[in-house]
């Protein structure tokens, strides 16, 4: 079972279908989750404290904004994990303030340097782009080891 | 400051959405009662919101799964489900993340496609999809020939 990190790190879709053909999704919930479950100072809405800011300097400079650390000490370990990576080009939905927006073409950069096997994808627009989309999916889990 | 307990250490929460012209959330919400033991199951517009120790929320999917294999999508969820800080019950408006599930489910009845013609054919028949990486942009030097035919 081969650790597989998603991008959008929210995908419903992307999350089934690792998940689906026996691999683990690494997924922003699972970040959060640890945050969540964890005892230490409150700090509402997702428990990101001032500390996030300095871990996420492992991945970004100093002079990065506290914003797009504060996120990679939450995607930064998973990463660093991951021994694999599927990335949806197109997804609209990962768009957001200029924190998020570089903070997702750090994760893209970092992904690519880490040089492990990756699959890049655009959203499927009809049924045959579907039938690609899963088969592709499955094709490349397949490799990982993985088996529905 | 304000120390910080959690409520549900240990637990985990995951989403079921459901695109299923047979299933519906509240179907799959009695059949959830009808089979879980102790977990807190939500219905929702889209699904279910399950929370629970992890082997027992396992193991209620992989049963829940089996109603409509290639209509149901699960994925992990950060916070409980009902959490004051997530719930739109006290936020107003779509809970943070709706939209992008929102915008998923315009794209689930193709995976879906995708995986019931899985059922009868060979991945590895199947054409791969194009590369987004490779798909060439309009390069300057022929916008500029463009914007120059257009010229008077």
């Amino acid at each position: 079972m081969a650790k597989i990190f998603i991008y959008p790190a929210t995908s419903l879709i992307l999350s089934d279908l690792v998940a689906r053909y026996g691999h683990t999704p690494l997924s922003s919930a699972i970040a959060v989750r640890e945050r969540i479950q964890t005892a230490g100072i409150e700090s509402v809405p997702l428990q990101i404290t001032p500390e996030e800011p300095k871990k996420g300097l492992r991945w970004a400079a100093v002079e990065v904004p506290s914003g797009v650390r504060g996120r990679m000490a939450l995607y930064g370990p998973m990463i660093e994990a991951c021994d694999a990576a599927i990335v949806i080009n197109d997804a609209d939905l990962a768009f957001g303030c200029m924190g998020c927006a570089r903070t997702n073409e750090l994760i893209k950069y970092l992904i690519r340097e880490k040089n492990v096997p990756r699959l890049d994808l655009n959203y499927p627009k009809n049924e045959e782009e579907g039938v690609r989309f899963v088969a592709a999916i499955k094709r490349f889990l397949a490799e990982m080891g993985g088996g529905e | 400051m304000t120390e910080y307990v959690p409520k549900s250490a240990g637990t985990v929460t995951k989403y079921i959405v459901v695109e299923s012209p047979s299933v519906t959330p509240a179907e799959l919400a009695i059949r959830a009662y009808e089979v879980s033991q102790g977990l807190i199951i939500k219905e929702t517009c889209f699904g279910l919101a399950i929370n629970g120790k992890e082997d027992e929320v396992n193991q209620l999917i992989t049963q829940l799964r089996t109603l409509d294999p290639d209509h149901i999508f699960i994925k992990d969820r950060g916070f409980p489900p009902g959490d004051p800080r997530r719930c739109r019950a006290n936020l107003g408006g779509a809970r943070p993340g709706f939209h992008g599930i929102e915008y998923e489910t315009t794209v689930l009845p193709y995976v879906s496609h995708g995986l019931e013609e899985l059922r009868s054919r060979d991945a590895g028949d199947i054409p791969a999809p194009q590369n987004p990486l490779e798909t060439k942009k309009l390069d300057v030097y022929t916008l500029k020939k463009l914007i120059e035919a257009q010229e008077p």
